[in-house]
């Protein structure tokens, strides 16, 4: 280690940049499933419209997320997954009625309410669940020898469940932001309505989460208040907070500077993370070298992480830009 | 204890249930994807309509089963961790990185081309969409390719030293990725999955030939009293029914006796690897010294080690395992019981997939003859003989991996890991819970699925075949890296 190029940070940052992509970008596609039932007849066609196309893409991040730790961290993934048993399962039930109600909500207009629920319930219940799950990681999990040692409820408790509650606002607030940014006039400014009520109430959710953090008997509290990295750490509830006011600021006229904002607040809670975990990927328990997959795994995989990540992104990013402005309600207009 | 073994037993189910359940979806677009790409260059090449109806038809389907994939893909990657915990500690540095490759090559290749082939061809013309459609059938493959080299290492693991934590570490990634029995699982796999979509493209070409045949005996008649017109633009087209059906009966005539080879060697190369497996499927017991006898049928008891009611073939399996009639062949005597697998399962569905296979052959062969005879189109009986086919490849295809997957058991890593060591620490009421919520859900979400399907293979394709894009009522939808289409803003 030292000074020399740690592979296993570098596999670190990758995975928590996939898991990072993951929440920001099916974010975005389950906050507009959340707000669902608040939207009317061709509003729902035209917001289903803004995302169809992308969701698919978006949980592929999902899948190098969890993929990648298995390679890069089994050990983390060994114990982790039998932990979150409940809500991963439960997030992943959520996943497939809302991925086939994409399909089957134009395949069967007598059944569209039934399905148009599915995509709710499916959207609300998979962001709960992984706030849950990060909740639950977060307080701690037990680990007995090289696996879970914890009992099947462990992952419930009421901060697991705030934690959960957030998300769901901020996926929320991604979602209705994203509808600013996508669509027009009255869609839009029901979309601005919603985004002030999501953003209050992830702005509450992230000062509670964040004030309970430090106090949760692991050593969060010495990594963000020990002298002097607390010159260091401060600098984060300080950036929320201007990023906070500008995003108040933007929401009345702006249109995309919304959900630019609101990605800078989620990097800015992701950053919070980090300071709080590193370098532990099981707080307290297991360290991501402990649970470090061995170099030739680490090299064999960089080799086309290395080269094919940012062909992904450069891609993504290109379709983004191409496809950039305003949906309607048939999507080619 | 007693606990342990249930929940074990019930991760098991989980498992087999939901990779079943998968590998259905996958099974019939691996095939469908590169089936399109074929439409669709002959289409490019010729410029004959047919094609791009048939096209369009098979596109709206392809569009459900891969949503339908996709979603229960997702739900194996992550089973891995939360029912095989163990397993995944011991054996995540040499499996991980193959699934992440599979991830980063397959899945990305397909999510980024998926958008552009379900509704692009106005918007990036033709031959960029003709790419597309190349990616995502490369990108099937792709996937294929790597699930399955995972699979077949644990089936034939090599490459690898075991660390002091007990881990599997790599040392040679060639020899992993390209372990004994991959490259006969691949093909063999593939193979499978394109008769699978060749059964079902007949089937559904058949029954409108049926179908078609039934109305032109009893003409339709319009009020007026004028027979339906034949050209009228929405009229279905009997051309579509004939070439898909014409397409399908080559495959099916050309690919399943290639299949059957790919077979033995398949099981050449398990005899060598997996012995006891391959015990199981013959339903040996017993050791034969000079020539062992191949068991048709009959009730194997695995308990009294023997199989009853059989009717036998003497020498015959020699001679197919060993190309030789005398040729002597250990039995499961030679192997400790708590080594055998459950033989009853591997037995018969070692030979409901061989008897699908000989009957697709069967059907090709069939095919050939109402060829010469000129009869392809209008021979009821070959008809209604691919209409019954119609799922048998996704029966097939069930059956070989359940004589895989039972067939290696009791190991999850042969020889080196156990099934009973492999899984996660959790409480029997946990996976219980989660296996009957798996069940419902995949029986009532699929099971719709499914029926949509069978809904538009039930309408015959129409000339002029409506693109996803076109559909008055379906804006775009499900898939891909593609944002949405900007709408022109008004100035
Ligand atoms: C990448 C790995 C992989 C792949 C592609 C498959 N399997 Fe598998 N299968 C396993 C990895 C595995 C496993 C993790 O190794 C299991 C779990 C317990 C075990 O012994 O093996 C298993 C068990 C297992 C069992 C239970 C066997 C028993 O407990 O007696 C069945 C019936 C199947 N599988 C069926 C399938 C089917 C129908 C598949 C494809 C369509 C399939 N498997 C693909
Ligand atoms: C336990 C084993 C398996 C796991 C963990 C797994 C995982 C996955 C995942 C996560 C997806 C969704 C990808 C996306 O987001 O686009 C998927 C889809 C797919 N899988 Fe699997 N899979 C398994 C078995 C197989 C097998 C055995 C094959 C083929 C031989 C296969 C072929 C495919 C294909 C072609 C797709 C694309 C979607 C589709 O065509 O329906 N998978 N799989
Ligand atoms: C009729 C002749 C056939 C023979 C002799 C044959 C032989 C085999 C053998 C020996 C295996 C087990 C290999 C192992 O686990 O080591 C197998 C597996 C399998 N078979 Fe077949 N098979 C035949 C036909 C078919 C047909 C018609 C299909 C599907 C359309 C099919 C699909 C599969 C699949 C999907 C597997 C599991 C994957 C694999 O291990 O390759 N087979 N087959």
């Amino acid at each position: 280690m030292g000074i020399d190029f740690d592979l296993t940070i570098v596999w670190a940052f990758i995975i928590a940049f996939a898991v990072f992509a993951y929440v920001v970008m099916d974010g975005f596609d389950l906050g507009v499933g959340i707000l669902f039932p608040r939207l009317e007849g061709e509003e729902r066609a035209v917001a289903m419209n803004s995302i169809a196309p992308v969701w698919d893409g978006n949980e592929t991040w999902l899948v190098l997320g969890g993929g990648g730790l298995f390679a890069a961290f089994p050990l983390a993934y060994a114990i982790v997954m039998p932990a979150l048993y409940a809500p991963i399962v439960a997030m992943l039930l959520a996943l497939i009625f809302r991925g086939v109600a994409f399909e089957f909500r134009w395949r069967d207009p007598r059944h569209q309410g039934f399905w148009d629920a599915a995509f709710f319930g499916g959207s609300v219940v998979a962001a709960l669940a992984q706030g849950i799950a990060l909740g639950a990681l977060l307080q701690g999990i037990d680990v007995d020898g090289r696996a879970y040692g914890g009992g099947w409820w462990d992952w419930l408790t009421p901060f697991s469940l705030l934690c959960g509650i957030s998300l769901v606002a901020g996926y929320a607030l991604l979602g209705a932001t994203w509808l600013i940014m996508k669509t027009e006039a009255d869609l839009q400014a029901k979309a601005r309505r919603y985004a002030r009520w999501a953003g209050l109430l992830t702005l509450a959710g992230v000062g509670a989460v964040s004030a309970v953090t430090p106090f949760l008997e692991i050593e969060y509290y010495a990594r963000w208040f020990a002298w002097p990295n607390v010159l260091l750490t401060a600098q984060v509830p300080l950036l929320v907070a201007i990023t906070a006011f500008a995003f108040w600021r933007s929401l009345a006229k702006r249109e995309s500077a919304p959900f630019l904002l609101a990605l800078g607040l989620f990097a800015l809670c992701f950053v919070g993370l980090g300071i709080s975990m590193f370098p532990y990927v099981i707080p307290n328990e297991v360290t991501i070298w402990a649970a470090a997959a061995p170099e030739k795994s680490q090299v064999f995989m960089l080799v086309g992480a290395g080269v094919l990540i940012p062909i992904i992104l450069a891609y993504t990013a290109y379709a983004y830009w191409a496809f950039r402005g305003k949906v309607g309600v048939h999507g080619y207009h | 204890m007693f606990d342990d073994l249930d929940a074990l037993l019930l991760a098991r189910i989980q498992f087999a249930f939901t990779v079943s359940f998968h590998f259905i979806f996958p099974a019939f677009s691996i095939g469908l994807a590169s089936y399109l790409a074929v439409l669709e260059g002959l289409w490019l090449k010729t410029g004959r309509e047919v094609y791009l109806t048939l096209f369009r038809y098979w596109l709206k389907i392809f569009a459900i089963t891969f949503a339908m994939g996709v979603v229960s893909g997702i739900v194996m990657s992550y089973q891995f961790g939360t029912n095989w915990s163990v397993f995944s500690d011991r054996a995540g540095p040499v499996i991980g990185p193959l699934m992440a490759y599979e991830v980063l090559t397959a899945f990305f290749l397909e999510a980024g081309f998926l958008g552009v082939m379900l509704f692009g061809m106005e918007k990036v013309g033709k031959k960029l969409h003709f790419m597309a459609t190349l990616a995502v059938a490369v990108g099937t493959f792709i996937s294929a390719f790597w699930i399955l080299s995972v699979n077949s290492w644990m089936h034939t693991p090599q490459g690898f030293t075991i660390g002091a934590n007990g881990q599997f570490l790599p040392a040679d990634w060639w020899a992993i990725v390209f372990n004994p029995s991959f490259p006969y699982r691949l093909v063999h796999t593939v193979i499978a999955a394109y008769l699978t979509t060749a059964l079902i493209v007949g089937a559904v070409g058949a029954w409108h030939l049926l179908k078609a045949r039934r109305s032109e005996a009893a003409p339709s008649v319009e009020p007026n009293g004028s027979p339906a017109a034949v050209a009228s633009p929405r009229a279905s087209t009997p051309e579509a029914a004939r070439t898909m059906f014409s397409m399908a009966m080559w495959m099916a005539a050309i690919v399943a006796p290639i299949q059957i080879f790919a077979g033995d060697l398949h099981g050449l190369n398990t005899l060598e690897h997996q012995p006891a497996k391959v015990m199981a499927m013959e339903g040996h017991f017993d050791s034969h010294p000079n020539g062992a006898p191949l068991i048709l049928f009959g009730l194997p008891d695995q308990d009294a080690a023997t199989v009853r009611y059989k009717v036998e073939i003497p020498k015959a399996s020699s001679l197919i395992l060993k190309h030789d009639l005398d040729a002597p062949l250990a039995g499961l005597d030679t192997v400790a019981r708590e080594d055998w697998p459950p033989v009853p399962i591997v037995f018969w569905s070692f030979r409901v997939m061989v008897g699908l296979g000989f009957l697709m052959l069967g059907l090709g062969l069939f095919s050939l003859l109402a060829r010469m005879r000129g009869k392809l189109y209008d021979w009821s009986l070959l008809h209604r003989f691919a209409v019954v086919m119609g799922p048998s490849g996704l029966i097939a295809v069930l059956a070989g991996w359940i004589t895989t997957e039972v067939g290696r058991q009791p190991y999850t890593i042969y020889g080196l890991l156990r099934t009973s060591a492999s899984a996660s620490p959790l409480d029997a009421p946990a996976v219980a819970t989660s296996l009957i919520a798996f069940v419902l859900v995949y029986f009532a979400v699929f099971g719709v699925g499914v029926w949509y399907i069978l809904k538009l293979m039930g309408h015959a394709p129409q000339i002029g075949e409506p693109g996803l894009e076109a559909d008055p009522d379906g804006p775009i939808r499900s898939a891909g890296i593609t944002p949405a289409p900007s709408v022109e803003r008004a100035p």
